[in-house]
């Protein structure tokens, strides 16, 4: 404990300490000289390729794979092309970027997993340098080639490759940029980039040239840049050995003109200063506040910074150390002669030899953060054994397939089940479905035992990765057990079980689920079995009707074909024959149309569509003889049309062959005549029988066309009931009194009057003491 | 912009945030600047989610409407197309992709499907090569629109007709998924109610999904106590009826999309001093209606004939509001009076414009057309002379009175008497296909499919029972001072609204027998809370019912829900919500379906 402070570096305002992680468990002959070195955030995995670069063709270099604490995991010859870059994913997965712009993608234990390109214009210029970074979508890959052009792809789980503008008046000499970086910001992707003094921006749309503010010219050429984990801050090293971050805008000379191998943001949340520790072969340098750079740490052997999220691991072929800030609390315990609360707490602690001492004196204090504390410890405790190697978080070591470890974990830090255990049962079943050794049935049973229904896990999941391992019927057994029917259908058509996926899609209720199996089953399908199959599936029948409705009239047809539809077939045609422009095509339609009412039993439809067909052969007819332009009008507007061109006996025809009721027919002809005005006309008609439309039918037309005298003609043939209503109507007030008070109706006196002027006291007399007898009764 | 949603018992606005947080979480996935090519249709139902001004925020400089041919030229960096997720707009997405000036500068181009993804568009777009030009893909889940402090709409079109001619349930899982995205935000609901084939399968499909996401507890204290889900055509005669709400009015008169009404310009011309009106203005006017606007909310669901007397009441208040300014003497009152002014003002320029509204329908409502109609819906309503041919629906077919209100009629009189006897059927559809055209056979069919019109099979009419047990008709409805229901059609109480009154008190079990009588089943479901949100109801705390319509909600509907929220004694509160506000289309001639190339897809016969 006395010692706790001797490796402590002071540096401005903080203190910088390095502490041994591990002696590596590896056997490195070379060291790390010639390596490609990859090694994954989070105190994870470290991939190692040694001369990369082949010297003949007979030679492969060796791909390795080693837990943090240098446990081999996996170790293979490198049979594909030249490596440019290693990189880790988020999930421990190993990117290996060659040269020719494909990424192939291993997992932890180096069993291949697939690959993608980085697109086709790479193939032709070669990766010059890649990148591999982290955000929150994802981890992503920048390439820049060797024509100078960069190409991103943010998330390489959902691939989408976007090529960077050009830099205007690219003038670089060696084709190449100096330096760059890759910054995510604003939820964005974007690349800094260096070419001698100068500095650009690339994002997806522009390229701008940026000065960094207290940056001359004097200050000479970028040679090496670096981001801070967090993509907060920024680091500069140019070839006069100043650098200069972003934060300060500190220039600190560090008195080197060679440029660094590494430079490598060292900060913590809460960091109390901002610092860059720099390699360079024999020698390792923290920079930051002051002018001048100290700590500095002389190197044996070549090693490797990753940077982490609260310091800097360094790994060398012996040993792996972290650089950091010593956190201010530490600082407070620690520090000698400090008062702190905390120091004095330690001291009574060894004083009294009391466990958690200080606690007790604390009565406010909830204890669940120590609790939570004191977990964790522990936890990471247990994952930084040798055997299992540093992995810090539980999804790490999932991935590592310590289930039973995770599981533990999980439990004991009471992650809720559905992201915890649920996560740690995925995986492992993952892993257990492509184990070889065990028939279907074994395995189905032990992920069923295993996993039950325990939520979050997804079968659907796990069937696929059977599938993918070539074990379908074993996929089959494993998606029975999942809920969601809509997962299954993607796998189940992937698998050819298009009749199963086809019901399943239509369990789930999601309609387009549904239409997608059917056009898939349509495209793998000859008509006769793709149509049985849909006769199975109503759901599915009616939205393939729909679909045809839109896209496939003639299939239409054939569906209602085949089911003895005779009544949808009839409304086909009958739809059909109004986008035909023929009439004689339209007549055959419609007459198809009659024979399918028929047989469909609809009597009046048929008789209708007859009547129809009739109705268009008249019209036809007339048009010919008398250019009358009927066709397509209603039987309604053809008599109209007829009356008003006075040809009043083809109207009568009509009237009669469609057996048109006599009221409103009567209504017609009276309205034409009153346009027309045939006042003589008009009364022969009411004359010609008793009126089916009643008389005040006629004042009413005859008082629209404002003529009086006419309409006064049919007052008196009115019946009784609307007697007042037709005095009222031709603005005859004494009559509408005297048959209002005639028929004591209150309603109808009251209705006289309300148009009755004030002016008129006689007549309002009579009708008040009318209304007044009518009260009465 | 949108404080009336949060006025509620039910802060609607949260789930407006919700989905104005999503947008621009998408816009920003599309750096740099961007126009937006819209599906004509969604423009209405996103206005009321974001307005330009959230647009243009995050870059969107320009808005086209999406059409078949070039896209319009426009400097930007990203175009975004807004669409449902529909077959024939990916055809002409992928012309627009085609077409796009390539030698230009390069665009990216990005797709929101609302309300969500389709596999099968996605499939269209690459069979027509054009997939892979998208850098993203993405959807809007934007199922249930607030509309209103207590109002939701998912404004799917064609929800009815989808349902109940075409067997397509497509509208059904998007209420189901819409229902979902609600619990997720305010809770999951206890109890599910239920009357109808569709609301069966919503409630099984929402019980199904819950399932599928056993493992996430919502852990939200549940704001609704209870779903009821109806389907419309367990209450047909409703839609039928003509509302008599003023909203109801202006909606049958003029027609409520999107909030907003138009209306014919001249009863709003401005009248400024000393200028001859000679010009008046051309374009209608349009105004945006909900409670937003104090006197509006007062007015809109009283009966129209109580509207006169509460304008004039505003109007004295307003005036002797302004009256006030001679009280004031002191600079402090003074102050006050001038700090209250803009609030005086537009209540006054509200107040003017109710007036002018009033006033036109009120040259509607007293007409003779408009009392005749009324009288005889009346009479089917009461069971007179339900079975026999009607002579007023004979004048108006011989006087080419518009088809619509014709189908209305007789659909009417059609579910009022169980089915019409097959002379009757048989001679109002002659009439109608003589006069209005042979190609209504086909409307015909659609509403004979749907129930509207019907053969009576049995000779039992029940639907003398039906109003007798639930009280349909009440006689002296009151208009001015409602003691129930029934004011909102002056004597017929909505069938669905009753159902949901009887459903709080005293419950179902109480009228099993007309259940049975109406189409479909009739269910409760229960969903299991997780421990610890169990509601502690306080003493005379409300409880509140979640109303949700499928195949649509006419304003009368939405006016007689918000009475019973608002009676003292119901004890419930309701928020309502549905797949479409129907609205009546304004009358279309028949010459304009004969034009279409599908006269079957006459939508306005059947609710929309």
């Amino acid at each position: 404990m006395a010692f706790i402070t001797a490796n402590w570096n002071p540096l401005g305002e903080a203190f910088y300490r390095k502490t041994e992680l591990y002696e590596m468990c590896w056997n490195l002959r070379d060291g790390l000289r010639d390596c490609l070195v990859a090694a994954a955030p989070y105190g994870g995995p470290i991939a190692l390729l040694r001369e990369p670069v082949r010297r003949s063709p007979s030679s492969r270099p060796q791909l390795e794979i080693y837990s943090a604490s240098g446990v081999a995991i996996a170790s293979f010859p490198w049979k594909s092309g030249p490596v440019v870059q290693l990189g880790w994913t988020v999930s421990d997965e190993l990117l290996c970027i060659q040269e020719d712009g494909s990424v192939l993608i291993y997992d932890l234990f180096g069993s291949f997993k697939r690959h993608f390109s980085m697109g086709q214009e790479v193939m032709q210029s070669q990766v010059l340098e890649a990148k591999v970074f982290h955000s929150p979508y994802g981890t992503g890959v920048a390439i820049v080639t060797a024509s100078s052009r960069f190409t991103l792809a943010t998330n390489i789980d959902d691939l989408k490759l976007r090529r960077l503008p050009e830099v205007p008046g690219n003038t670089w000499s060696a084709g190449e940029p100096t330096c760059w970086v890759v910054l995510t910001q604003d939820r964005q992707t974007k690349v800094l980039m260096s070419n001698g003094p100068e500095l650009y921006i690339l994002d997806t749309t522009s390229c701008t040239a940026v000065v960094p503010p207290g940056l001359g010219p004097q200050a000479g050429s970028i040679v090496h840049m670096s981001v801070s984990f967090s993509y907060k801050y920024l680091a500069l090293f140019t070839d006069t050995g100043h650098m200069w971050t972003g934060s300060s805008h500190l220039q600190v000379n560090t008195k080197k003109t060679t440029p660094p191998k590494q430079m490598v943001w060292c900060r913590r949340p809460k960091s109390q200063q901002p610092s860059v520790v720099l390699m360079w072969d024999r020698l390792l340098m923290v920079a930051g506040v002051t002018l001048t750079p100290d700590p500095r740490f002389p190197l044996e052997d070549p090693c490797v910074l990753i940077g982490e999220l609260d310091g800097v691991r360094i790994i060398s072929s012996a040993n792996q150390e972290l650089l950091q800030e010593v956190p201010l609390v530490c600082q407070e315990i620690f520090k000698i002669a400090s008062m702190a609360p905390g120091a004095l707490l330690l001291e009574a602690h060894r004083e009294y030899q009391a466990a958690s001492f200080g606690k007790c004196f604390l009565t406010d204090f909830s204890p669940e953060a120590f609790v939570s504390t004191c977990r964790e410890l522990r936890v990471l405790n247990a994952v930084r054994e040798r055997g299992v190697g540093l992995p810090l978080t539980h999804t790490q070591l999932v991935y590592r397939q310590f289930y039973p470890l995770a599981i533990e974990v999980c439990r004991y830090l009471k992650i809720p089940d559905y992201q915890g255990v649920s996560r740690v049962l995925k995986h492992w079943a993952s892993c257990k479905v492509q184990q070889k050794d065990l028939s279907d049935e074994a395995i189905a049973r032990a992920v069923c035992v295993k996993v039950g229904d325990s939520p979050g896990v997804s079968y659907s999941h796990i069937a696929a990765k059977a599938y993918e391992c070539g074990r379908p019927e074993l996929a089959i057994k494993l998606l029975d057990f999942e809920a969601r029917s809509g997962e299954q259908v993607p796998l189940l058509l992937k698998m050819k079980r298009s009749q199963l996926a086809l019901s399943k899609a239509v369990e789930s209720g999601d309609t387009d689920l549904v239409y997608t199996v059917v056009t898939y089953l349509k495209s793998e399908m000859n008509r006769g079995d793709f149509f049985m199959t849909l006769r199975n599936q109503p759901v599915a029948l009616s939205l393939y009707r729909q679909f045809c409705k839109l896209q496939e009239q003639e299939t239409l047809k054939d569906l209602y074909n085949q089911d003895d539809d005779h009544q949808e077939l009839a409304n086909y045609y009958v739809t059909a024959s109004y986008r035909e422009k023929r009439l004689e095509s339209r007549l055959s339609l419609l007459q198809t149309a009659v024979d399918e009412y028929n047989k469909a039993k609809n009597e009046f439809s048929a008789k209708a569509t007859e009547e129809e067909m009739r109705l268009l052969r008249f019209q036809r007819k007339l048009d010919d003889e008398k250019g009358a332009g009927l066709l397509g009008l209603s039987l309604q507007a053809t008599m109209e049309a007829l009356l008003a061109l006075g040809l009043h006996k083809q109207a009568e025809q009509l009237y009669r062959d469609f057996r048109v009721p006599d009221k409103r027919f009567w209504w017609l002809k009276l309205k034409s005549l009153a346009e027309k005005e045939e006042w003589e006309e008009l009364e022969k008609f009411s004359k010609s029988k008793k009126s089916p439309i009643g008389y005040l039918a006629f004042v009413e037309v005859c008082m629209k066309s404002n003529n009086k005298p006419e309409a006064k003609k049919y007052v008196s043939k009115v019946t009784p009931e609307q007697r007042v209503k037709a005095h009222l109507a031709v603005g005859d007030l004494e009559g509408a009194a005297d048959a209002a008070i005639e028929r004591k109706s209150d309603s109808e006196l009251a209705a006289v009057l309300a148009r009755c002027p004030a002016s008129d006291r006689q007549l309002l007399d009579r009708l008040n003491r009318a209304a007044a007898a009518a009260a009465k009764k | 912009m949108a404080a009336h949603l949060s006025y509620g018992r039910v802060n609607l606005n949260i789930l407006r945030e919700a989905a104005r947080k999503e947008l621009r979480e998408f816009l920003d996935k599309c750096a740099g600047s961007k126009a937006i090519v819209w599906d004509e249709y969604l423009t209405g139902p996103f206005g009321l989610i974001a307005q330009y001004s959230l647009l243009k925020e995050h870059e969107v400089e320009k808005m086209f409407t999406l059409k078949s041919g070039r896209l319009p030229s426009a400097d930007v960096k990203n175009i975004i197309f807004f669409v449902r997720p529909r077959l024939e707009l990916m055809d002409i997405i992928a012309e627009n992709v085609f077409r796009s000036d390539k030698m230009h500068s390069p665009r990216d181009f990005h797709i929101l499907f609302v309300p969500r993804r389709s596999m099968l568009c996605e499939q269209r777009l690459k069979e027509q090569g054009v997939l892979a030009s998208f850098i993203n893909i993405d959807e809007y889940i934007l199922d249930l629109i607030p509309y209103d402090g207590d109002l939701l709409s998912m404004e799917y079109e064609s929800a009815f007709r989808e349902c109940y001619l075409e067997n397509d349930q497509t509208s059904l899982y998007h209420t189901a998924k819409g229902l979902m995205t609600l619990q997720a935000l305010y809770g999951t609901i206890p109890q599910i109610y239920g009357k109808g084939e569709c609301a069966r399968h919503v409630a099984n499909m929402m019980l199904r999904m819950k399932r599928e996401f056993a493992g996430s507890q919502n852990q939200i204290l549940p704001v609704f106590d209870t779903l009821l889900l109806l389907d419309r055509n367990v209450d047909l005669l409703t839609p039928l009826a003509t509302q008599l709400t003023y909203e109801g009015l202006i909606d049958e008169i003029y027609g409520i999309t999107n909030g907003y009404v138009k209306l014919p310009p001249e009863k709003f011309a401005q009248k400024k001093q000393g200028e001859a009106s000679k010009d008046l203005p051309t374009e209608p006017k349009k105004l945006q209606l909900n409670s937003a606007e104090e006197l509006y909310a007062e007015i809109r669901d009283k009966n129209f004939n109580a509207v006169g007397a509460a304008l004039s009441k505003k109007a004295k208040i307003i005036s002797a509001a302004f009256e006030e300014r001679h009280n004031a003497k002191t600079v402090g009152e003074i102050k006050q009076f001038v700090s209250q002014l803009p609030h005086m003002q537009a209540a006054r320029s509200s107040l003017a414009n109710h007036t002018s509204i009033a006033e036109l329908i009120k040259d509607i409502t007293t007409s003779e057309a408009f009392f005749d109609n009324l009288t005889v819906e009346q009479e089917f309503m009461t069971g007179v002379d339900t079975d026999k041919v009607n002579t007023y629906i004979e004048d108006c077919v011989a006087q080419k009175d518009p088809l619509i209100k014709i189908l209305r009629l007789v659909s009417m009189q059609s579910v009022c008497n169980n089915g019409l006897k097959q002379k009757v059927l048989d001679y109002y559809k002659r009439e109608i296909l003589q006069t209005y055209g042979y190609e209504h056979i086909l409307t015909l069919n659609n509403l004979e499919k749907a129930g509207l019109l019907k053969l009576q099979s049995s000779s039992r009419n029940n639907y003398p029972t039906i109003r007798k047990t639930l009280k349909l008709w009440m006689e002296d409805a009151n208009e001015q001072n409602p003691n129930d229901i029934s004011y909102v059609y002056s004597g017929y109480a909505p069938l669905s609204v009753r159902l949901t009154q009887v459903l709080a008190r005293p419950g179902w079990r109480s009228i099993e027998e007309v259940l049975k009588m109406l189409p479909g089943p009739h269910f409760e479901e229960r969903q299991q809370l997780p421990a610890g949100l169990h509601k502690k109801r306080q003493q005379g705390e409300n409880r509140t019912t979640l109303v949700f319509f499928l195949g649509g909600v006419s304003y009368a509907e939405i006016a007689a829900l918000r009475f019973l929220s608002q009676m003292e004694d119901s004890g419930m509160e309701y928020i309502i919500a549905t797949t479409k506000l129907l609205n009546v289309p304004p009358a279309r001639t028949p010459a304009h379906i004969k034009d279409s190339m599908h006269p079957s897809e006459d939508r306005q016969l059947l609710f929309v």
